[in-house]
């Protein structure tokens, strides 16, 4: 529910609250394990996944073979990767390959590392799919073969497929399309053989994205290209103040504009229905609401943050620990002391917040979006709109990016679109748009966050004692995901990251605090990680410098038992020159690795840094994500989070002035641009384990990165985020 | 009443002279390949040529475009727009794929004018057009590659 933030702030109505509920309901059982990916490579449970060709394998009478994906596609480039991994199995030719995005139905479709939730996150698209699509793929190549055996009269042993052609030894040979209607009515073998590496001849290799076509010639529908008969427009005037409600309307002005349908209060606001959107935005901008601001969040965010400050002074909640961290500290040759803070960020993803909800003959519901917690949403839909799930159809399209911001536990956008169709009656299809202003305004933002920490070296340079903090507002406290993510008041995402760090540290403790203030935070791409992994790797560069010692050097003797990190660390060292730092002036090198959602990455920035400004010359990255099922793809991904989070170093930061946002645009919330775009390499360490993602593991490492190199380059460290760039002095 | 000449057909609109030609072409006649992005000018998701110009959709009003030639992503065509779609393809360039009709239709705008593209020439024209997808380096390299494929 928009701005309503389920710790803090009052339930506004009965209505909104049965969203929060349904889905709290739906993931009672709900287990999702964000670092689950991790055991990705050996996961029993994940390779033992049923052989369900008929759930994700449809051969048409036109040879066309249809993957069912179950997830979203918001530019990760998944339905190219898990289309990949069924092609491979069947021997089709890639050409004769198609998607479609799966109905949500949580029996058939659920992310295996999510529990009973079909969902996407976590960057677990290919690692949960792997062997599911795998022995789908084979089963349905068994089953092809069974019926071409049994039409030509020969032992299916003397059958073989290839590019979509299926020959026996005979010289008899046939295409998929015309033993499709037989196969599907051969038994579906549970334990088909799977191929050995040796055999792939698409997993690993260069495959063209599947969605490259339609995204370059303007026929790709998203979320916002729906375009259903008679269909309106709902944009809704949100409150200014998270936690604010409606107190009174005056809609005489706006009900009266050319193209208006009707105004309805809902719980999240006041909705414009309206002919098109432009319509709908002259009367929103004509409607007079007073606001309620009595449970509103009406602090600043710079006020919020001397309060972190503060907290973080007491003692928090520990989240690990090991050996007398204060003692060892106490001991050592050289004490190192640091506070980083990080703001808020929004997601700003390219296509805004929005849904189409069109009410069917029999009361049913047809819903067009770009879903993301596929079961949680039908819930919170179907509370909402007073059905039971199987009365409320989801059509997933493609997705104009999300980085996270498309689920929310409480499906919050879902449930303002439904209320809307429910205070208006259905009578037409309603499209909720949610503009740029919205959308950036709408809050779900990375929380602000505050570390502190202090660490010892002996005279040696060895680590003695690592005293940590965090401050922050839970993503999961008070969401309905907080029994299955919270343990004695420690959420993951928040600690992940640190509290769990590789290093090997002989003496640490890490601390949490839960802020409790009512702007509405939530994940955004790479999570918890997007602050841990920076002062993580901030830090160990400052521990490294105090000893004496090459930042490579030092990271690998704090990782013997991380073999896997190392490995990307040393590659990118390798790759990017490492040992022949630039001797130009203002000019240097800094190095970051961090392990998330399974996958490791290294990155070296190369970086000019001058008065107030810092040029990013070249990223090398390197990455270790098992079994790369798309290389391009998987080096895209990493390129992306570089463009992706470089405006996160180097501006950004949503704030709030009396709880009102300040940010509301491009203009001032200003991404990467082309100008600014670094070289980028990519190398990928191969690899024979079972795939992890790559959507999210790209971003932690590019801050840390960058800052390092500042401080290579300048001898200033930099460490708060965004970097404080007019306090940079060139060299 | 007005009159559209888009993608080379005349098409009637019942608009409001302000309206931008954005939401025209979206929500009246809708075709959908033209993205809103920002509705400020500053992300350039809305590009659509006028009389082979790039424009920015979301700030030109239908009321200003008089007769004018209008052409969207879904409408363009010749060898420079070959050129473009099949470097974007080649290369791999979308990620989401939101920003890439307006990404587009401003390459097509440089290189129709320019078809030989310095780093600076491409940073001048496309700098205006954001991709949150980061897919900047490869915009810049199928650029490069339609510009050698049209030599």
């Amino acid at each position: 529910m928009l701005k309503l933030d389920l710790t803090d702030a009052p339930v506004p109505s009965r209505r909104a609250f049965l969203g929060a509920a349904a889905a709290g309901a739906v993931l009672l059982a709900f287990r999702l394990d964000l670092r689950g990916a991790r055991a990705a490579g050996g996961n029993d449970a994940l390779s033992k996944a049923p052989a369900q060709p008929n759930a994700f394998v449809r051969i048409g009478a036109d040879d066309t073979v249809t993957v069912m994906i179950k997830h979203l596609d918001m530019g990760q480039g998944n339905t190219t990767g898990l289309t990949t991994i069924v092609a491979d199995e069947l021997d089709a030719d890639w050409g004769q390959m198609r998607v479609a995005f799966a109905p949500a139905d949580a029996k058939l479709y659920a992310n295996l590392l999510m529990g009973p939730v079909q969902g996407t996150g976590g960057s677990t698209a290919i690692a949960n799919s792997w062997f599911q699509l795998r022995k789908a793929g084979a089963a349905a190549r068994a089953m092809l073969v069974a019926a071409a055996a049994e039409s030509w009269g020969v032992p299916a042993g003397e059958v073989s497929v290839s590019k979509g052609v299926i020959s026996h030894t005979s010289g008899k040979q046939g295409r998929f399309g015309a033993f499709a209607e037989a196969a599907a009515a051969k038994p579906v073998p549970q334990e088909p053989r799977l191929k050995t590496p040796a055999e792939w001849t698409l997993i690993g290799k260069r495959v063209p994205r599947i969605d490259s076509a339609p995204k370059t010639d303007g026929s790709a529908i998203y979320s916002l290209d729906i375009r259903r008969p008679g269909q309106v427009t709902a944009l809704v005037a949100h409150p200014p103040r998270f936690g604010a409600a409606v107190k009174s309307v005056d809609a005489e002005a706006a009900q009266g504009m050319p193209g208006v349908v009707a105004v309805v209060t809902i719980p999240t606001g006041v909705a414009v229905i309206a002919r098109d959107t432009w319509s709908a935005m002259k009367a929103r901008e004509a409607l007079k609401v007073t606001w309620d601001d009595s449970a509103a969040e009406t602090r600043s965010s710079d006020a919020i943050l001397a309060e972190y400050r503060e907290t973080a002074k007491k003692s928090g909640l520990v989240a690990s620990q090991a050996g007398d961290a204060d003692g060892a500290i106490k001991g050592s040759a050289k004490v190192l002391e640091a506070e980083f803070s990080f703001p808020y960020l929004a997601h700003a993803a390219m296509e805004p917040l929005n849904a189409t909800i069109e009410r069917a003959a029999d009361g049913s519901y047809d819903v067009y979006a770009g879903f993301q917690i596929q079961t949680v949403e039908q819930a919170v839909l179907a509370a909402t709109l007073g059905v039971t799930t199987d009365k409320v159809r989801l059509h997933t399209q493609w997705a104009g990016g999300s980085f996270g911001r498309r689920a929310t536990p409480g499906a919050d956008y879902f449930a303002e679109a439904a209320a809307i169709v429910k205070a208006w009656d259905g009578k037409a299809p309603v499209h909720l748009v949610w503009t740029r202003e919205d959308d950036m305004a709408g809050g779900y933002y990375r929380p602000q966050v505050y570390h502190t920490v202090k660490a010892g070296i002996d005279a040696k340079g060895q680590v003695t004692g690592w005293r940590h903090a965090m401050v922050g507002k839970s993503i999961m406290i008070g969401s309905p995901f907080e029994a299955m993510l919270v343990k004695n008041g420690i959420d993951s995402t928040t600690v992940e990251g640190a509290s769990d760090t590789p290093y090997a540290l002989p003496a640490y403790r890490f601390e949490v605090h839960n802020a409790r203030e009512g702007v509405p935070v939530l994940w955004w791409r790479s999570v918890g990680h997007t602050h841990t992994a920076h002062v993580m790797e901030v830090f160990i560069d400052e521990l490294a410098h105090a000893a004496g010692a090459d930042p490579v050097a030092y990271r690998l003797s704090l990782l013997t038992r991380a073999p896997r990190l190392s490995g990307v660390l040393r590659l990118a060292a390798e790759k990017a020159g490492w040992s022949r730092k630039p001797s130009e002036k203002g000019r240097g090198l800094g190095v970051a690795v961090h392990e998330s959602f399974g996958s490791y990455v290294a990155m070296v920035a190369d970086v000019t840094a001058g008065d107030s400004s810092v040029k990013v010359n070249r990223i090398v990255a390197a990455v270790d994500v098992g079994i790369a099922v798309n290389p391009d793809v998987v080096r895209a991904q990493v390129e992306g989070a570089v463009g992706f989070a470089l405006s996160a170093v180097l501006r950004n930061r949503i704030t709030l002035k009396d709880g009102v946002v300040q940010e509301t645009n491009f203009d001032s919330y200003q991404p990467t641009r082309l100008t600014e775009m670094p070289r980028v390499e990519v190398h990928i360490t191969p690899s024979e384990v079972a795939p992890t993602g790559i959507g999210e593991p790209g971003v932690p490492v590019l801050a840390p990165a960058i800052a390092n190199a500042v401080f290579a380059a300048t001898g200033q460290r930099l460490r708060s985020l965004p970097l404080d760039l007019s306090s940079l002095r060139g060299a | 009443m007005l009159t559209l000449n888009l993608n080379g057909v005349s098409r009637e609109v019942d608009a409001d002279p302000d309206m931008p030609l954005l939401w025209v072409i979206r929500d009246r006649l809708d075709m959908t390949g033209t993205k809103y992005g920002c509705g400020i000018a500053q992300c350039g998701a809305c590009t659509v040529h006028m009389d082979g110009q790039p424009v920015r959709s979301c700030q030109t009003r239908i009321g200003d475009v008089g007769e004018a030639k209008i052409t969207t992503i879904e409408g363009v065509q010749g060898k420079v727009a070959d050129a473009v779609k099949a470097a974007w393809r080649g290369l791999e360039v979308v990620q989401c794929g939101y920003c890439q009709s307006g990404q587009i239709m401003s390459a097509i705008g440089l290189l129709s004018d320019n078809p030989k593209p310095t780093d600076a020439d491409i940073d001048g024209a496309m700098d205006g057009n954001v991709c949150r997808c980061g897919t900047y380096q490869r915009i810049r390299a199928a650029i490069h590659e339609a510009a050698r494929t049209l030599a």
